[in-house]
């Protein structure tokens, strides 16, 4: 366990939330105790494009960029953008995937297709898959904008990160007035998922 | 001391806060914007937006001269623009400690080129920091300031795209004890650029960077990381990261200056391995230089100049190991590039430019998405500020009837930046094109900030807003007109009209951005596709909005949808639609 580092990737679409969740998933593992690395590319992803960023924990983290074959967990947020990075992921990888299909320009303009049957191929690929359908969680919450956090709570279950910390966590970086429905939609998503360790 | 998770640009500008700087300022650009954004924390610091690059370079030098630190920073194509003073800076050097912050972008994620501002430190022959993560780009900027004191001169801290968006733990320091304000000190010899006082200031430049290279062998940013003593690395920044994934047993010689560099330190400790890596992003700017001492090392014969360097890219150069996937799709997948977004007031000026089969020479901003399809309306991109130039210049080559469907289109921020230069010129040489400015009253590609036409400041406080139609017609354009993007049909009379004068007019098309800050725009309700009456003709894809989907099943041939959630209201599809199949939304 000592100088093994974790793997994580957070992917979607621009627009979706990723930042906050990377950003909220970081500063856990930071106050957990571990060297945290987090990496995404801003700029012109920013408008509706592919986004996907890079977290790497562990007692000492070098690089922040997860080379292709060894990510440990992939938390997708949508269907398309979970697919596209499963090749980041190392054999056994874990993948909790948002039920979430949002069109591509090409797409929408008819001019290429929307692959068919992701959740399977995913799913035959790596067995330890978790589809949660975030938009319902966050519905539940009441406040459809934590769909973000409802995930973070489906992946948290396999971090060695204690609950009361997320909570503690979410308290600090969440604006006052949307915190109560956060937190119930991280329980939530705490809820939909098996926990680990 | 507090720990915290920031960013490369998060941890320079609190660099900044803790070594007393007084100014800051800074044109936008990526990966560099977020430096100034996060400096307006610390109220002890003046922050601002300058109208470019050399303005902020400028501001930087009066508050260094009048003795007050400063930073300015900017990405890399903006040392292009903030070159001239810079070069003359390094032979006056300062009074109060200056950093100029280069942030560099490797692998062009968001930029025209990928050009290495390392060369600008031999250039202008300043010394240049370079930061491997957070701690070190708070450490280095503090570091900055006092050696630009030391040795009275400018000091380059350079970031790349992955040290300024990377986020690492970093333990924050104590500021300085703040500085009382001096008084102006004349100084002719060091701050009056002449022949006869440059010549000597040259001198002075030369000795002390040689003062220098002897300074940087005892200093602990300049390190050496002993491993099993068979394999020998030379490296720095991010590239030092990557050489410890890789190389983990190698003695590692990290250079946390890049220039000078420390050249007896490198004698010695090259003298110590039969084999020597420079690991380097981009150019072989250490490389050449240790060749040029005589050593024998690899580099660029086996790493790439092009693109980033990645932990696998290092790995596969230097083993031959490849890291393969154990999973990897097998379909085709769709692309999803950036788009602009629903409800954009640029859309609608690109389609138009496209009806009219336009040649437009083009500029930077969000705008430049208009040379994607279905738009397909922007034929050159070379640099913030060219497109007025360069439309001047093509007219000038092309028979009439060819020159007059040159049209220039520059954003509003671009125009303040560089453009209203080539407006000058167009007037005073008689131009006979057409200027486009696209006036979303915001600097939008960078992420929304404000600048001299916006009527706000960094700081968000209210402030005199550029009349652009004044600034038109006081340099002598004529024909002046504004429109509103919405409204199609007249945006493309009055374009058409001024493509066909014989003389410089100046179009302005004006609409807030979507996700302007002040004064938010209020999005209206979504509208809807009458599936009755849409007869699956496409009119309304060719605007190419995120929120129009194309549904191929349903009908005979299909039909378009609207998406409730991304559709703004905006009202352009209806005008595309000859069937008044688009409207509100009804229930059921
Ligand atoms: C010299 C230089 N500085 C900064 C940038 C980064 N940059 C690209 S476009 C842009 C501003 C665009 O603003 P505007 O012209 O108003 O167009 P908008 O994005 O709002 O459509 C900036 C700051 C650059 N490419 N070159």
């Amino acid at each position: 366990m000592k100088d093994k580092v974790t793997n994580i990737l957070i992917s979607g679409v621009g627009g979706q939330g990723i930042l906050l969740a990377s950003e909220v998933l970081s500063e856990v593992l930071m106050l957990a105790g571990f060297d945290v690395k987090k990496n995404e590319i801003h700029g012109m992803a920013q408008r509706g494009g592919s986004v996907i960023s890079h977290i790497r924990f562990g007692t000492k983290v070098y690089s922040s960029i997860i080379p292709d074959g060894e990510g440990d967990i992939l938390l997708g947020f949508e269907l398309l953008e979970t697919y596209r990075h499963l090749s980041l992921l190392r054999k056994g990888g874990q993948v909790v995937a948002n039920d979430l299909k949002i069109l591509p320009p090409p797409v929408t303009l008819g001019k290429e297709q929307y692959p068919e049957n992701i959740k399977e191929k995913i799913r035959s690929a790596f067995s330890d898959t978790l589809v949660v359908d975030g938009t319902r969680l966050a519905s539940q919450a009441g406040n459809p904008r934590t769909v973000n956090v409802a995930l973070l709570g489906a992946i948290s279950g396999a971090l060695p990160v204690g609950a009361d910390l997320w909570h503690d966590t979410l308290r600090r970086m969440v604006p006052e007035r949307f915190l109560e429905t956060n937190l119930k939609a991280f329980d939530l998503g705490r809820k939909a998922a098996p926990v680990k360790s | 001391m507090k720990r915290c998770m920031l960013s490369g640009n998060e941890a320079i500008a609190r660099g900044a806060f803790e070594a007393g700087v007084k100014v800051a300022s800074a044109y936008p650009g990526t990966p560099s914007t977020e430096i100034l954004e996060n400096i307006t924390r610390y109220p002890s610091v003046d922050a601002s937006w300058s109208p470019n690059e050399k303005v902020a370079l400028e501001v930087g030098i009066g508050a260094s001269f009048g003795g007050g630190r400063a930073l300015v920073a900017m990405k890399h194509v903006g040392v292009n623009v903030a070159a001239d003073p810079l070069f003359t800076l390094s032979y006056t050097g300062v009074r109060g400690g200056l950093v100029l912050v280069t942030a560099d972008d490797p692998e062009l994620h968001s930029s025209q080129n990928e050009q290495d501002n390392r060369n600008y430190a031999k250039f202008a022959k300043m010394p240049m920091f370079e930061p491997s993560d957070s701690q070190e780009a708070l450490d280095f900027t503090r570091l900055s300031l006092e050696v630009s004191e030391l040795f009275d001169t400018p000091v380059f801290l350079r970031s790349t795209t992955r040290i300024s968006h990377s986020k690492s733990v970093v333990e924050l320091g104590q500021p300085v004890p703040s500085q009382p304000t001096k008084a102006v000190e004349k100084n002719p010899a060091k701050f009056v650029m002449l022949p006869g006082n440059a010549r000597k200031r040259h001198v002075v430049v030369e000795e002390r960077l040689r003062k220098m290279e002897e300074w940087v062998c005892q200093q602990p940013f300049n390190r050496i990381e002993v491993g099993q003593g068979k394999i020998g690395v030379i490296t720095s920044g991010v590239s030092y990261l990557y050489a410890k994934e890789v190389l983990p047993d190698a003695d590692i010689l990290k250079l946390g200056m890049v220039y000078p560099l420390p050249k007896q330190m490198i004698r010695d400790f090259a003298s110590r391995y039969d084999t020597l890596y420079v690991i380097e992003e981009l150019d072989p700017f250490i490389e050449e230089q240790v060749r040029a001492m005589g050593i024998a090392v690899h580099g660029k014969d086996i790493l790439p100049i092009c693109g980033e360097l990645t932990p696998a890219r290092l790995k596969r150069a230097l083993t031959g190991e490849t890291n393969d996937s154990f999973y990897v799709p097998q379909d085709t997948l769709p692309n999803r590039p950036p788009n602009m977004c629903p409800g954009c007031p640029h859309r609608s000026v690109f389609l138009t430019l496209n009806r009219l089969k336009a040649f437009v020479t083009g500029d930077i901003g969000c705008y430049t998405l208009g040379f994607m399809e279905p738009l397909s309306a922007m034929d050159t991109c070379i640099c913030m500020g060219a497109s007025i130039g360069n439309a001047t210049g093509m007219t000038k080559v092309l028979d009439p009837q060819e020159a007059r469907r040159v049209v220039a289109v520059i954003g509003d921020s671009t125009f303040l930046h560089t453009g209203i230069n080539g407006l000058m010129d167009m007037v005073y040489n008689k131009s006979h094109a057409t200027v486009l400015i696209l006036d979303n009253r915001t600097t939008a590609m960078t992420g929304r900030q404000e600048n001299p036409g916006s009527g706000y400041t960094l700081a968000g406080d209210e402030t005199y807003q550029i009349d652009l139609e004044a600034l038109c017609r006081s340099v002598g354009v004529e024909n002046i007109t504004v429109v509103d993007p919405y409204d199609i049909a007249h945006t493309r009379e009055v374009i058409r009209t001024e493509m066909d004068r014989p003389a410089v007019s100046v179009v302005i098309a004006r609409r807030p951005c979507m996700l302007v800050k002040h004064d938010p725009v209020k999005k209206k309700a979504p509208l809807a596709v009458d599936p009755n009456k849409c007869t699956g003709c496409k009119a309304c894809l060719q605007l190419g909005c995120p929120a129009i989907e194309w549904q191929p099943e349903a009908g005979e041939r299909g039909k378009a949808v609207i998406n409730p959630l991304l559709c703004c209201g905006c009202g352009l599809c209806p005008q595309m639609c000859q069937f008044d199949a688009i409207g509100g939304r009804h229930e059921g």
